[in-house]
């Protein structure tokens, strides 16, 4: 019964968010609904023990001096630095962790960590980008287009750019991700179904 | 004050930055700050944002029994810090599973597949705008004419590139290898959008350095 | 073996180019070029969207990013709201991340309440975040009370003027959706616009533009803010410049830096293997 009874869950939740879909009769959806509120609170619960494991994997490595153990006390004492003025003064606008400790440290390391990654491509620009092949060089020549259609400048570049650029976004590229997400479509529906009628059950981990 | 604090972000941003030299403890100390700040402003965010106003309300001012279902498959989730007691996270588990697989069927197939396909259902040639290149030659008005054989056509030839039964050899090859163009030039496309979300990622921060921060410039 | 200039090129440490990378984005800073972009179609269409509203819509807007996508979305956040609220119209603000609510508030009191001294409540409200992606967008297709029972604050939505006869999308004139990823722009299209029947707007990081082209060209997204350069077009296009009109010029810089590398890469790449080659 460990695996028989979530696969009847998934089954159940499932076939309903698919019904609910064709037949919108008010029970139906009263069901749909109470359905869904309950996902939302499972799947808010599911953040939360994503963030008690990464408090309790490094809590751990602190507690037996582990490698590396005094980042993980940083990061240790960066959760409770934030979650015990956070729960006890809230996280809205005028708050000490909101306006201080989110706005002045997390905004600017999640910021900074992105931002990075321009230097990375401008490194693979330069050392890894070759055209070697035919489909190399259509991609070359249309990611050049593309950037050079997209500044401010393009239009004294070449009065045509700008169009030119619209048209190979709207067009080619426009034919090339539509046949990506019809592809996508095909397989997303079917693992759907798979999971659905309890044929993948990849979810549920070993025996 | 707000000096000091803007100091506090700049140490941050510069932190992350010199990783770009060479890996280094403060780089490691401000990763690791990093996570946990997020994780602990997460348990924040969905107490106030969903436990209070979808659950703890509800259920005590308004006595709406149901919801401890979800309270208890909510708590079940974390069985899964037991050896032993771990399977029992599977039922809440497979509410989120269910849930959004059902979902996706439905969304995938009207979102993208039947309405997709819809707008490719034109026709193949258009004479009226090889009326309008015969009066106005240009690249543009060329290109216009390729609209219509592109979105019918090229769109086959990139969902035959996708098809493996097949062995893509003789005149089939030809038709893959159209696919593979189109392909090519979407994922060159990519590429140059990609470039231009990082570089404006990038002058945000040197902006905050040198504008907010350090007031240079 | 002494390298030829050819060889120390191909074996460059990486360094030199994030220093080139570095100088090239931050110098306009200093020597500012004030170049201002020209509005493509998708740009216009989501403006001339908004213009057609009728007086007064209540408008759903999704602000769905991090602070890892605020330097794109930002700018765009701070601008649909300046035009909504320039020509009368009424936002309810809500987000789908995690790590957004404290952004999306500081945006939404910064336009709404401090720029436009609207009244909280009764000429915009900020829901908040509510956890779920698609369970989200789907049970707001029912109802948007009981999947947000409080605004941000905890006050009921009862209590709030605004939401006074607000059910489900059927009550908003239109979505307004400004992501960054997953759950965004894509999960709109696919469980909202058809299955809810609401037009659609969206702006969205430069990544996610290619995909989302695609949509706009099927007209299942009704306008289309491109990455920086759309915000900083549509910032043009309402007259208030701000900090994406401002990253035109390095954004300018930086895209030459990264064409100047492809090229000059390729250069050294095919010159070192015609040497290999004779040697």
């Amino acid at each position: 019964m460990k695996r028989e009874i979530p696969i009847l869950i998934t089954l159940v939740f499932g076939v309903f968010m698919i019904v609910q879909f064709f037949i919108p009769h008010p029970v139906v959806n009263e069901i749909a609904n109470r359905l869904q509120n309950w996902a939302i609170i499972v799947i808010s619960f599911s953040y939360v023990l994503g963030s008690a494991n990464i408090l309790r994997i490094n809590g751990e490595l602190v507690y037996r001096r582990g490698p590396g153990w005094l980042y993980k006390l940083v990061l240790v004492i960066a959760f409770f630095l934030m979650l015990i003025p956070g729960m006890l003064f809230g996280i809205a606008e005028g708050s000490w962790t909101n306006d201080r400790l989110f706005t002045y440290t997390y905004v600017p390391l999640a910021s900074t960590m992105y931002a990075s990654l321009a230097f990375y491509i401008a490194s693979a620009a330069f050392r890894a980008f070759r055209v070697r092949t035919w489909q190399a060089s259509v991609l070359a020549i249309t990611a050049l287009i593309v950037m050079l259609g997209r500044i401010p400048i393009s239009h004294l570049i070449w009065e045509d750019l700008p169009p030119l650029v619209d048209w190979i976004m709207n067009v080619p590229n426009a034919v090339a991700q539509r046949g990506i997400l019809i592809g996508a479509a095909l397989g997303a529906i079917a693992t759907g179904l798979k999971v659905i009628l309890g044929i993948e059950r990849s979810y549920l981990g070993r025996e | 004050m707000d000096f000091f604090w803007l100091s506090v972000a700049g140490l941050c941003t510069i932190a992350v930055l010199s990783f770009l030299y060479n890996d280094n403890p403060l780089y490691k100390a401000a990763e690791h700050f990093f996570v946990g700040i997020a994780a602990g402003y997460v348990v924040c965010t969905e107490y106030y944002n969903v436990f209070r106003p979808n659950l703890w309300d509800p259920l005590t001012r308004n006595g709406d029994l149901w919801l401890l279902i979800p309270l208890a498959l909510g708590l079940a989730l974390f069985s899964r810090f037991s050896q032993s007691w771990g399977w029992i996270s599977r039922w809440p588990l497979s509410v989120i599973i269910g849930t959004y697989a059902g979902l996706a069927v439905i969304g995938f197939a009207s979102g993208d597949l039947v309405l997709q396909v819809q707008a490719s259902l034109i026709p193949v040639f258009e004479p009226a705008k090889v009326t309008e290149l015969t009066r106005d030659p240009g690249v543009l008005t060329f290109l216009d004419v390729l609209t219509n054989p592109l979105f019918t056509l090229g769109l086959i030839s990139v969902l035959f590139y996708f098809f493996f039964s097949i062995e893509h050899k003789g005149s089939l090859k030809h038709i893959a290898v159209s696919g593979t163009t189109l392909l090519m030039i979407g994922f060159g496309a990519g590429y140059g959008y990609t470039v231009m979300t990082r570089i404006a990622l990038l002058f945000d921060r040197f902006y905050f350095i040198f504008v907010e921060w350090l007031k240079v410039a | 073996m002494a390298m030829t200039t050819m060889q120390r090129l191909d074996k460059l440490d990486r360094r030199w180019v994030f220093l080139a990378m570095a100088v090239a984005v931050a110098a306009p800073l200093f020597f500012k070029l004030g170049l201002a972009p020209k509005t493509t179609p998708p740009v216009q269409a989501f403006y001339d969207y908004i213009e057609r509203l009728p007086a007064g819509s209540k408008v759903l807007c999704s602000f769905d990013y991090d602070p890892g996508s605020k330097a794109e979305l930002n700018p765009m956040c701070v601008s649909v709201l300046r035009h909504l609220l320039a020509k009368g119209h009424r936002p309810v603000v809500i987000t789908l991340w995690s790590t957004a609510p404290a952004m999306v508030e500081s945006n939404t009191n910064e336009i709404c309440r401090d720029e436009f001294g609207k009244q909280y409540g009764t000429d915009y409200v900020y829901l908040g975040l509510k956890e779920g992606r698609e369970a989200v967008m789907v049970a707001m297709g029912k109802s948007i009370r009981s999947t947000f029972p409080h605004d941000f604050y905890g006050t009921p939505v009862d209590k709030l003027p605004l939401m006074e006869g607000v059910e489900n999308y059927s009550s908003f004139e239109c979505l307004i959706n400004v992501s960054a990823g997953y759950p965004g722009t894509k999960e709109y299209v696919q469980y909202v616009t058809t299955r809810f029947d609401i037009p659609l707007l969206s702006g969205s990081s430069a990544v996610s533009v290619p995909e989302y082209s695609a949509y706009y060209q099927s007209g299942q997204i009704k306008g289309l803010l491109t990455g920086i350069t759309g915000a900083a077009e549509y910032e043009t296009l309402i007259q208030a410049p701000g900090l994406a009109t401002t990253s035109m010029d390095g954004q300018t810089m930086g895209h030459f830096v990264i064409i100047a590398f492809i090229v000059f890469g390729n250069v050294v790449f095919f010159m070192s293997r015609r040497r290999k080659g004779r040697g």
